[in-house]
């Protein structure tokens, strides 16, 4: 190489970034700059015509200026221009102007694309270059409609030269990935796979790289080149390191080849050829082989080739993830550099682990270096080493080892950086729902989290908890315990306080006999905390203390004294001041029975993937992801207020806004914008009628069945003089799909718009497919005055609502009612009569209920006796029922005996409750 | 690689360049944050970071970062590698090459740049194929690229070769 001789060449330039270099503050440099920028603006539009290194030198000008962090605005057809110029140093500004400033919806696209489009058909390599590396620097769609259907043709074509190949295969690459639509497939694919046998090792580079990405795309139209590929990186792993001159790197033969190599055999599966497969183990063989050997150079260049590859081989073993030795081998290779004290190489390592820790074959392997990686956690200098050591240890954590990998990501957790903290949170989370033995280590970890990282303890950590306590019954008890003893601390984390209302409302009568955690001792510790909370706290608080009157009537008056002071009935907060009004009002009014039944206990979650799994997804999620920390979720119970919270939150704490579907207490209408709704027994006997009412709404509804089939037609009044937005209405099955659908309903769409004092009608369509227990919910929701209304009402659909009443004489009816003797087929019950004992009543219920009743069958002319047939789309069942009424003493029994266990008890349960 | 940037101890940037189609407001964005990001690293922590979806690959050579954007997939060792081809390359073009040459000639820097990668990946990793193809264009070409003694300033601590400096870290 020629030294670079001192030359004169753009003087002004020189002068020019000298002068910005000079300046010695901000403003003397915008100073000195839009000084220049009104001198070549006026060279530009000035009379005489520039000469081409004039113009030269000024668009390289306003390139420096642009790329000191300026805008530029001019200049760019005076760049344009410079691409029609003869000489290469003039064409060269040009291009690079264009590469740098250009973007690709320009207007002078056309002129550009002209001057390349004269550039590539020169036939002069040099300028085919420049022109080939602009549209690989711009990329941009309009090039690719110009140019992508010729390149190929330049790439393969016989008589052009290697360097015009090498740029034309990467500028292919380029347009592929900007717009692959406009890359054609065709009779060139076939030939750029042999590139990968070109004499020349730049353009099997370049080849490469292109191979790949296209491989990448349609596996198989390039599955040529896997053994294109092991034939060239077995001539490289087993050449002299001469052999490949200038392409050896610091004793490395070709290292950037042998990389691009092994990722395009990570686009496939191992090599079917026995023969192929052999020699490319042979060659992930020598490599390793290699790192083994003691290094040929001490510089750092020969061992990150070196190790360059070996990193690759490895990937390429972990993607086949067939060959347990090879795995093992690469784990031991691995666990070497985990001590290395090469920084980069411990990182890799750890990085590398990772996914070696997910293959069956390896991950004892991976498991035995443990000791290692918690060393790291604890000494490694370098966050970022930190970080993969925490991945690995979350990688090879399993049920042997997860309670030593949790106890030391919780002591790391507490000095950790606090970029990395929530990451940690979410994962020791995670692992210890995962891998819980016993849910005390579970709820003890948790309790942990929340002590040490509390600020960084992410919403979807704390819901779990709950979820997992309220699911396992086992639990609950020690849970109630923990939190209160935690909450003993002197100063704790509202989250431990939110996760303590929550347990402590739901179980704290669990420890209420222990003197020390008595229901006024734990209400007292709860209130402590009460004013230094959030809002949000706050209202979970309430919440649990209106749980609390529940469970522990002896707190009632302190409570209510709470929640009458004005603090709460006047609080400038208008969640807190309705849930105080509202919960003291209900404790006021409300009997032992429907507090116990609206503050009842809540319901199993159902069980799903955890959210947290999802957000730790997100975390690692590219850009930026919506901070979902501002919807918050802030109710607890039955009750639930709230108009902001996002449903999936929503969901994750609150299953289900309406009671538990086997329930059958009394209708609750608790004015709120949640309601819920329970349809009370008076719609087992009848088809008709309003089911639900309040100040806003009525639903009213018709229905008729026949055999399994049913249609309900519903209506929707709206009360008040203001329209409703956005109602929608539909049914949910959920509580039924954990089978098969057992009902099949569909409701027809309404309109969204309900106008005050209209009505609104829709039509659900059932179809009962098996027989069932739990009755559908129908749920409304609409905008009322910028307000969102939710209300839940469990519709009358029931079992015996498909019943085909049957008559028959007297001994038909003893002949079956013999041949249902089975005793699994007969289902009694005694109960006390809840309504008057009138004989025309009961003759209209039995009606009703949908059998056919016989009369003169039973000898006791005052027993009642029916008969009817349940249909399903699936079965029919027979089904008789003898009622007998004991006047004196106000008692009935009721019998009934089908031919399915299930029907009968359910028949049972529903007909006994009419009386 | 999805893009390359060069900047010094102070944060200039002397070489942006992308491989990815991005906004100019995004790519300052993103050349601000990595800039800071990079220079609060303490010289002995390792080469490589997690920055967003991608890996960052960065070297310190004297007073100038330079520093890679890779994806997941992308080897993180050969990329470590690609930039001390490129710094050997500008070394053997300049001669002792240091920041002040790139400042002055950093059209001559994007060139060399755009002969070893192209869309983002090793075109030519000969270094003597490279330096030809350069050399061949400076053969057409009327005037040579300024040299040291040229620079109208002087500024000992742009002026420090990239490479000796380099091999001083090294062995640290």
């Amino acid at each position: 190489m020629p030294a670079v001789s001192k030359g004169d060449g753009m003087r002004g330039l020189a002068v020019f970034i000298s002068d910005i270099r000079n300046c010695k503050s901000k403003e003397a440099e915008v100073k000195r700059i839009n000084k220049e920028l009104a001198n070549i603006r006026s060279k530009f539009k000035g009379d005489k015509a520039l000469d081409g290194y004039s113009k030269k030198k000024y668009v390289c000008k306003l390139l420096f200026i642009f790329l000191l962090g300026h805008d530029i605005d001019f200049g760019h057809m005076e760049a344009v221009n410079l691409l029609s110029s003869n000489k290469y140093t003039e064409k060269q500004i040009g291009y690079l102007f264009i590469s740098v400033l250009v973007n690709s919806n320009s207007d002078l696209i056309r002129l550009i694309n002209n001057g390349i489009k004269n550039d590539l058909t020169s036939r002069n390599p040099t300028f085919m270059n420049l022109a080939l590396h602009c549209i690989a620097n711009v990329g941009s769609r309009e090039m690719a409609e110009a140019f992508a259907s010729q390149i190929p043709s330049i790439l393969v074509a016989g008589d052009t030269m290697d360097s015009v190949k090498q740029s034309a295969a990467l500028c292919l690459l380029r347009l592929n990935r900007t717009s692959p639509d406009l890359v054609p497939m065709g009779e060139w694919t076939a030939r750029v796979v042999h590139l990968l046998n070109d004499q020349h090792l730049g353009v099997v580079t370049a080849a490469a790289s292109l191979i790949t990405t296209l491989a990448q795309k349609s596996p198989e139209d390039f599955k040529t080149s896997i053994s294109l590929a092991v034939a060239r990186l077995s001539r490289i792993v087993t050449s002299a390191s001469i052999d490949l001159q200038d392409y050896t790197y610091y004793f490395v033969a070709a290292p950037w080849l042998s990389v691009k190599l092994l990722r395009l055999l990570q686009c496939y599966t191992p090599p079917e050829d026995a023969a192929l497969r052999s020699r490319l183990t042979e060659c992930l063989e020598t490599i390793l082989n290699k790192a083994q050997e003691p290094p040929k150079s001490k510089k750092v260049q020969h061992s990150n080739a070196k190790n360059a590859v070996l990193f690759e081989a490895i990937a390429l073993i972990i993607h086949h993830d067939s060959e347990p030795t090879l795995l093992v081998r690469a784990c031991n290779q691995l666990g070497q550099f985990l001590q290395h004290r090469e920084t980069n190489l411990r990182y890799l390592a750890l990085e590398s682990m990772c996914t070696l820790a997910s293959s069956e074959f390896s991950h004892e392997a991976v498991k035995t270096h443990i000791d290692t990686v918690i060393n790291a956690l604890k000494t490694e200098r370098d966050v970022s080493v930190r970080q993969r050591a925490v991945d690995l240890l979350y990688a090879m954590c399993d049920r042997s080892n997860a309670k030593q990998i949790v106890a030391e990501m919780l002591s790391y957790l507490e000095n950790a950086d606090y970029s990395i903290r929530e990451e940690i949170v979410l994962k020791v989370a995670i692992l210890a729902e995962k891998y819980a033995v016993d849910y005390t280590w579970y709820v003890d970890t948790i309790l942990n989290l929340i002590r040490m990282a509390g600020d960084h303890v992410s919403e979807e950590v704390w819901y779990r908890v709950i979820q997992i306590v309220i699911n396992r019954d086992e639990v609950q008890g020690y849970a109630a315990k923990t939190v209160f003893e935690a909450l003993q601390a002197p100063a704790c984390h509202e989250n431990l306080v939110k996760v303590g209302g929550y347990i402590l409302g739901e179980f704290g009568n669990l420890i209420a006999g222990d003197s020390r955690s008595s229901p006024l001792v734990q209400f007292d510790l709860l209130h402590s905390k009460f004013h230094l909370c959030s809002v949000p706290t706050r209202a979970l608080l309430l919440s649990a203390y209106i749980k609390f009157i529940n469970l522990f009537p002896e707190v009632k008056t302190t409570i209510q004294e709470v929640l009458r002071s004005d603090s709460q009935l006047r609080n400038a907060d208008v969640e807190l001041q309705q849930r105080a009004i509202e919960y003291l009002r209900l404790s006021c009014i409300a009997s032992t029975d429907i507090l116990a039944t609206v503050l009842e206990e809540m319901p199993p979650f159902p069980e799903r993937e955890s959210s947290i799994l999802a957000k730790l997804k997100r975390k690692k999620g590219p850009g930026i992801l919506p901070d979902i920390d501002d919807t918050r979720w802030n109710g607890n119970g039955n009750v639930e207020h709230s108009e902001s919270s996002s449903p999936s939150l929503m969901a994750d704490l609150l299953p289900t806004n309406r009671p538990r579907p086997s329930s059958s207490s009394p209708t609750i209408v608790v004015r709120c914008t949640f309601v819920t709704v329970l349809v009370n027994s008076r719609f087992v006997c009848k088809n008709n009628g309003v089911i639900f009412e309040n100040q806003l709404l009525q639903i009213g509804l018709k229905s008729e069945y026949r055999q399994n089939l049913g249609r309900i037609y519903v209506f929707f009044g709206n009360k008040t003089s203001t329209q409703f937005l956005s109602f929608s209405s539909s049914v949910s099955v959920e509580a039924l799909t954990l089978r098969s659908p057992q009902l099949n309903i569909h409701a027809k769409a309404v309109d969204p718009t309900v106008e005050g004092g209209a009505q609104l009608q829709q039509i659900l369509n059932i179809e009962c497919v098996s027989d069932f227990t739990d009755a559908p919910v129908l749920d409304i929701q609409f905008r009322y005055g910028g307000a969102l209304q939710n209300i839940a009402v469990k519709l009358p659909v029931m079992l015996n609502k498909f019943f085909q009443p049957t008559e028959m004489k007297s001994q038909d009816f003893f002949q079956r009612w013999k041949q249902l003797g089975v005793p699994q087929q007969e289902v009694q019950t005694i109960f006390k009569a809840k309504h008057p004992m009138d004989t025309d009543v009961t003759n209209a219920k039995i009606l009703g209920f949908g059998v056919a009743l016989l009369d003169g069958v039973d000898p006791n002319p005052a027993n009642f006796v029916g008969s009817g047939v349940i249909h399903t789309k699936s079965t029919q069942v027979g089904c008789l029922l003898r009622l007998e009424p004991n006047a004196q003493a106000e008692m009935y029994r009721l019998t009934l005996r089908t031919s399915r266990e299930s029907v009968s008890q359910r028949l049972c349960d529903l007909l006994s409750d009419q009386f | 690689m999805q893009f390359m940037l060069l900047f010094s101890r102070q944060g200039k940037l002397r070489l942006q360049k992308w491989y990815v189609p991005l906004s100019d407001k995004e790519k300052k964005k993103i050349t601000r944050e990595l800039v800071q990001t990079v220079l609060a690293r303490k010289p002995k922590m390792c080469s490589f970071l997690e920055w967003r979806d991608l890996k960052v690959v960065y070297k310190r050579y004297a007073s100038l970062y330079f520093c890679c954007a890779i994806e997941e997939q992308d080897n993180e060792l050969i990329t470590l590698e690609i930039i001390h081809r490129y710094v050997e390359l500008l070394d053997k073009y300049f001669g002792s090459v240091c920041e002040l040459d790139i400042i002055f000639n950093f059209e001559k820097a994007y060139f060399i740049l755009d002969e070893f990668l192209l869309g983002g990946e090793a075109q030519e990793t000969s270094k003597k194929t490279v330096l030809k193809a350069i050399e061949q264009a400076d053969l057409l070409q009327e005037v040579r690229p300024h040299h040291l003694e040229s620079y109208p300033d002087y500024d000992c601590c742009h002026k420090e070769a990239l490479l000796e400096v380099k091999l001083v870290l090294e062995h640290n």
